[in-house]
């Protein structure tokens, strides 16, 4: 789609814009005109690229951890810790409910769509991935088989496998046909935590298969010494796609957050949004190295990202209220100050 | 296990030390002889008895006792009605709340603190900690004032970890608690080659000596190295009380197989068996960070302990001789922080409370929509002090008489919330 590459080491702030409440998720309409959020105060927004004209409204009984928009340009799905999806028609003056489906006993965590559509997955509380149809919204395929609560989800282009990871950093991949468990991937384990203050920390909080199909990456963080007060530092897993094994860990050096969502981006590296105790940053990687070729800081800690269709903008989310999209371009620059009169 | 809050302070650092030796140096020395239960005249024939659930790190009262669905402040859980009408607690709790009508809320707690150690002590002492002054906390107060000198089973009993408690004061180490992981206690089988007869007759001889050191030289430390022995005799006997393996099959199904289960499990195995005061934590809820990821994870586990607890102590007929207290060191904050966390918070939080002489159902205090601050019926940790001591039929205001001092058991300058009080 995107005629020009993406430049991460021009990674930089094009627009923000402030939210009444701390914002969780993100996602960016399918024309690419908008970006869609959610908040603490239970609200969905809808902000116009680049006005920033923001059309906002309330649904579900809960909060909203993830969107995704189907390929008809106007239908949006929720996911909300209520056990329930909400599919919207997104484009309406005011975006009404189309559909309320209980989908998940617990929060629903996470929402990939397939490539052509017709389908998407949910992740949810209950340990469960679920493949629904996106026309009607009818379940299709249950996947059970993971002992912690399911983080997150993706749907392999090739509309025959999807992928999920749980709290306890378990990576699968499931065949879609039969609902079976194809394969496990190896290593992910160091995305959990199980240390002296007696809690259970960590989990698989992004998942993507890259574009040329050799590696699946997984985010999350690691180095938890104090997962109670938000010591921790994020890190990216790649995972060869032929030998299940993993083949790079790509850390965070020195930050102290968690990798809250990633996306392959269409120079082939992967960026990865992290938030937490020490501030938010995009973090990009290449697959051919463990450490990260730029960095990017953030004003506050990021708490969700999102790719837009033309692979050159990122969108993400933040708890000081702000969406902010950043473009992957040279920034313009800055207009000539007309000189004072005298 | 040794858990390491958040913030760095160890409160709940517990020793490890042998459970026996524990009991048998528990009554020697101190002025646990001198002081005299004012119990006797004010208690029911029936024995009472409390079981202390501490939610080590600071539960959330808005993940729990008092949500506030649809605020500012409220989070991602909703709330959900109990079995009593108007009263809705956290969707964690969904097994408790079938239990409300046995049990109660304080709503309108402020503290006006939020430091661990600080937290911790006011709320199991029941008085700001004064240099050089040292007081008996919550078990041990317990264990003296509702003494059955009759039964052998130790008055304060913490589950969990091992050895004796140095948390007594005047009342003497008679009253400190002692740890009981849910086993027998170590060291507490007769030896395989010493026979029955050889230790009765060990036993004799030492009774014999005993008493005829008695005749020319008694004192009240000789009583207590007596006493502590007989004590521990007993227990021997006993021992299969503290084991929760003797359990049924379907008692280990009711309360779960997680640790926090199985302690309720033996909890209401000792208390069953006359243990006065017993005590167990659920940790960790010092949650920062992700507080309802963390929340999520925790509340459930003790949803199940708790819930299975409450109404198995209602079944077997003992809710009215057992008080139920649910407390922590603090709430935490309505302000969700930038990791999703819930920081410390003490000025407006809530316990519960339940079984025992408490009214059933009842709900004190109010705090604000978005639960920022108490609006109703304010009370602090003096008033919960006293009020738990009321709650298993004892007049707070009485004193304990030490050394012929009367000392009194709770904060004069407070009193219990009476209308908690049937």
């Amino acid at each position: 789609m995107a005629a020009t590459k993406a430049d991460p080491k021009k990674v930089h702030v094009a627009h923000q814009w402030k939210h009444g409440s701390p914002l969780i998720a993100c996602c960016f309409s399918p024309d690419g005109k908008y970006v869609f959020t959610s908040g603490q105060d239970y609200a969905l927004q809808r902000w116009e690229i680049p006005s920033g004209k923001k059309v906002e409204w309330k649904a579900h009984d809960s909060w909203v951890r993830d969107i995704v928009f189907l390929h008809d340009g106007r239908t949006m799905i929720t996911a909300g810790c209520d056990d329930k999806l909400i599919f919207w028609d997104a484009m309406a003056e005011k975006p009404k409910a189309i559909r309320t489906v209980v989908a998940h006993k617990g929060w629903i965590r996470n929402l990939s769509v397939a490539a052509d559509g017709k389908t998407f997955a949910s992740a949810g509380n209950d340990r469960l991935v679920k493949l629904w149809d996106a026309t009607n919204g009818k379940l299709i395929r249950t996947f059970s088989g993971h002992k912690l609560d399911v983080y997150s989800t993706f749907l392999h282009p090739n509309g025959k496998t999807v992928y999920s990871g749980d709290q306890g950093g378990d990576i699968r991949e499931w065949t879609i046909a039969d609902g079976k468990l194809q394969r496990k991937f190896q290593g992910g384990e160091v995305l959990l935590t199980n240390n002296t203050q007696g809690v259970r920390y960590g989990g698989v909080r992004g998942l993507a298969v890259s574009p040329d199909n050799k590696y699946l990456a997984a985010c999350g963080l690691h180095k938890a010494t104090n997962p109670l007060g938000a010591v921790n530092e994020p890190i990216a897993l790649l995972f060869d796609m032929k030998t299940n094994k993993k083949v790079r860990s790509q850390p965070g050096s020195g930050i102290k957050g968690i990798g809250w969502q990633l996306s392959w981006l269409n120079d082939g590296s992967l960026a990865v949004a992290s938030g937490g105790s020490g501030g938010g940053y995009l973090l990009f990687w290449r697959p051919d190295s463990d450490k990260e070729f730029h960095r990017f800081k953030l004003p506050d800690t990021a708490r969700d990202m999102d790719l837009h269709p033309d692979g050159l903008q990122l969108a993400t989310v933040h708890y000081d209220r702000h969406v902010r999209i950043h473009k992957l371009t040279p920034k313009p620059p800055a207009p000539k100050k007309k000189a004072k009169k005298k | 296990m040794k858990r390491i809050h958040a913030c760095g302070s160890n409160e709940h650092q517990i020793a490890r030390r042998q459970f026996l030796g524990g009991v048998a140096g528990g009554a020697v020395g101190g002025l646990g002889m001198l002081a005299a239960s004012p119990a006797a005249k004010q208690l029911e024939k029936t024995q009472q008895r409390v079981v202390c659930i501490y939610m080590s790190g600071g539960l959330s009262q808005l993940e729990s006792w008092d949500p506030k669905p649809k605020t500012n402040t409220g989070g991602p859980f909703r709330a959900i009605p109990t079995s009593v009408p108007g009263i809705h607690l956290s969707e964690l709790l969904s097994r408790t709340a079938k239990h409300m009508d046995k049990l109660a809320l304080v709503r309108g707690i402020n503290t006006r603190n939020g430091d661990h150690g600080k937290g911790n002590y006011h709320m199991q002492y029941g008085r700001q900690k004064m240099p050089g002054v040292s007081l008996p906390i919550l078990g041990a107060v317990c264990a003296k004032a509702l003494e059955n000198p009759s039964n052998p089973m130790p008055g304060h009993i913490r589950i969990g970890g091992g050895g004796r408690g140095n948390d007594s004061a005047y009342l003497g180490p008679r009253y400190a608690s002692i740890g009981a992981n849910g086993k027998p206690p170590a060291n507490s089988e007769r030896p395989k080659d010493l026979s029955e007869a050889a230790d009765e007759l060990r036993n004799r001889f030492r009774r014999k000596a005993n008493d005829r050191f008695a005749l020319r030289r008694r004192t009240e430390e000789t009583d207590a190295y007596t006493y502590s022995y007989e004590r521990a005799l007993q227990l021997m006997e006993r021992r299969d009380v503290f084991d929760v393996s003797k359990e049924p099959a379907k008692m280990h199904e009711l309360y779960g197989k997680e640790s926090f289960g199985q302690r309720c499990l033996t909890a209401r195995r000792l208390l069953e068996n006359g243990a006065t005061f017993v005590k167990l934590d659920h940790s960790n809820y010092d949650t920062h960070n992700e507080n309802f990821n963390f929340h999520l994870e925790q509340v459930p586990e003790f949803d199940k302990g708790f819930a299975a607890l409450v109404g198995d102590l209602a079944d077997r007929g003992m809710l009215d001789s057992t008080m139920i207290v649910v407390m922590s060191e603090f709430g935490r904050t309505p302000n969700i922080n930038k990791y999703y966390g819930r920081d410390h918070w003490g000025n407006a939080w809530s316990i519960c409370l339940g079984g025992g002489k408490i009214a059933r159902g009842a709900v004190v205090g109010k705090t604000n929509e978005n639960g920022t601050k108490v609006i109703d019926r304010e009370v602090s940790y003096p008033h919960l002090f006293h009020t738990y001591l009321a709650g298993v039929g004892l007049d707070s205001h009485e004193p304990f008489d030490v050394g012929g001092r009367p000392v009194p058991m709770a904060d004069p300058a407070f009193g219990p919330i009476d209308e908690l009080i049937t």
